[in-house]
């Protein structure tokens, strides 16, 4: 734990504020909630390491003040998974965005998660691609709009937890940007968590999503996340199996964790060698 | 019970890009856009420090400052 006050900029590159995300783009409040919940962790910022592809979401690792690799799209976690092989003491973050994660990245997802390797994926579900002008992702589910589905697509959305869950993931949460607080708390556990943590968390993109699918801004956005989501297991499900559910779905410390089992196949090999 | 002389709302209006979640999401309605778009302390003595503004701010562009809450520490 950390009692020091927190403040922002002893995270951030300064220097390249304002950011470019749109105005009320939920990515900033998912900045906000990591960089809180790092602080509180009291993690040193030569311990962390972020690894990020390419989307408005993967812009995140620019503007941390941690080591940090921008790489290419869909590819993060392959980078994350040899930096932590070959630095195993770093914490390794991963900021996504849906498309980043589930539809280039989607076979570097599951695979990750099935080796059980410690780095903390935060998949930043805006539903579309932001950053290259709203072509429809294969989380926008049937009936939304996008610039590349102007009558709105026929393609079936992921369920990013359950496709984690099967993939072997050993600790699976989802949140919201409206719920910044159990935002920053579900990331301080991901984060702390030995082995593959994925953290779906809710983000607006006013720009695209929002504008194509009559959404409203990124206040009515939010207080969309506010209405149509509960903690796992809430009444209201009863009434409305249609809300989305938050909170931690996995949580498994049984698993043995990838660079540990590494660790020792390497030790079994050198025995033969002594 | 407003907090206001225990609490300071530093803004840093460079980094406010005027979305306007803060104002729409202050229990107490402290916060306001001003003439250029950007967030502005019009009731600060109504400030309960709850910090919800900060929590959901995309900018990193507020930070409340609770004195009071530091003594205690
Ligand atoms: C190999 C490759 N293919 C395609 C692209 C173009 N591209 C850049 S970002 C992106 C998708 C971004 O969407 P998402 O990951 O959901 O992030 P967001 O911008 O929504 O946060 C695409 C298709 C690329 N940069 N590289
Ligand atoms: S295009 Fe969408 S995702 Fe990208 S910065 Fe703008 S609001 Fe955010
Ligand atoms: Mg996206």
């Amino acid at each position: 734990m950390n009692d020091t006050p927190f403040n922002f900029k002893d995270y951030v590159r300064s220097r390249f504020f304002p950011h470019m995300w749109c105005p009320g783009c939920g990515h900033g409040i998912v900045l906000g909630s990591l960089l809180r919940g790092i602080h509180e962790l009291g993690l040193n910022k030569n311990e962390i390491v972020m690894t990020s592809g390419i989307g408005c979401s993967s812009r995140i690792s620019g503007y941390v003040d941690f080591h940090s690799l921008h790489t290419i799209h869909g590819r993060a976690l392959s980078f994350a998974t040899g930096v932590k092989l070959s630095r195993p003491h770093l914490k390794a973050i991963v900021p996504m965005g849906d498309g980043d994660a589930l539809a280039i990245g989607g076979n570097h997802f599951i695979h990750a998660a099935r080796r059980n390797i410690d780095i903390t994926a935060i998949v930043m579900n805006n539903k579309i691609y932001g950053m290259t002008g709203g072509q429809f992702s294969p989380l926008s589910g049937p009936g939304k709009k996008a610039t590349t589905a102007p009558y709105s697509t026929i393609d079936n959305e992921f369920d990013i937890v359950e496709l984690a869950k099967s993939a072997g993931a050993t600790f699976v949460a989802r949140s919201t940007v409206f719920h910044a607080v159990e935002a920053k708390d579900l990331l301080k556990k991901a984060i702390m968590h030995k082995g593959f943590s994925v953290v779906e968390i809710l983000s607006q993109c006013p720009t695209y999503y929002g504008r194509k699918n009559k959404e409203g801004d990124a206040v009515q956005m939010m207080e969309g996340f506010k209405n149509n989501t509960v903690k796992i297991g809430s009444k209201k499900l009863e009434k409305n199996p249609n809300l989305i559910q938050r909170g931690i779905f996995v949580e498994d410390t049984d698993k043995p964790e990838y660079c540990e089992a590494y660790d020792h196949i390497i030790e079994t090999a050198m025995k033969g060698n002594s | 019970m407003g907090k206001g002389k225990s609490v300071t709302h530093v803004v840093d209006k460079e980094w406010c890009k005027g979305c306007g979640i803060c104002v729409h999401f202050c229990p107490k309605k402290v916060l306001e856009l001003d003439r250029k778009g950007k967030v502005d302390t019009v009731r600060l003595e109504d400030c309960i420090a709850c910090k919800l503004c900060e929590l959901r701010c995309p900018d990193l562009a507020i930070q409340i400052i609770n004195k009071q809450e530091r003594e205690n520490d």
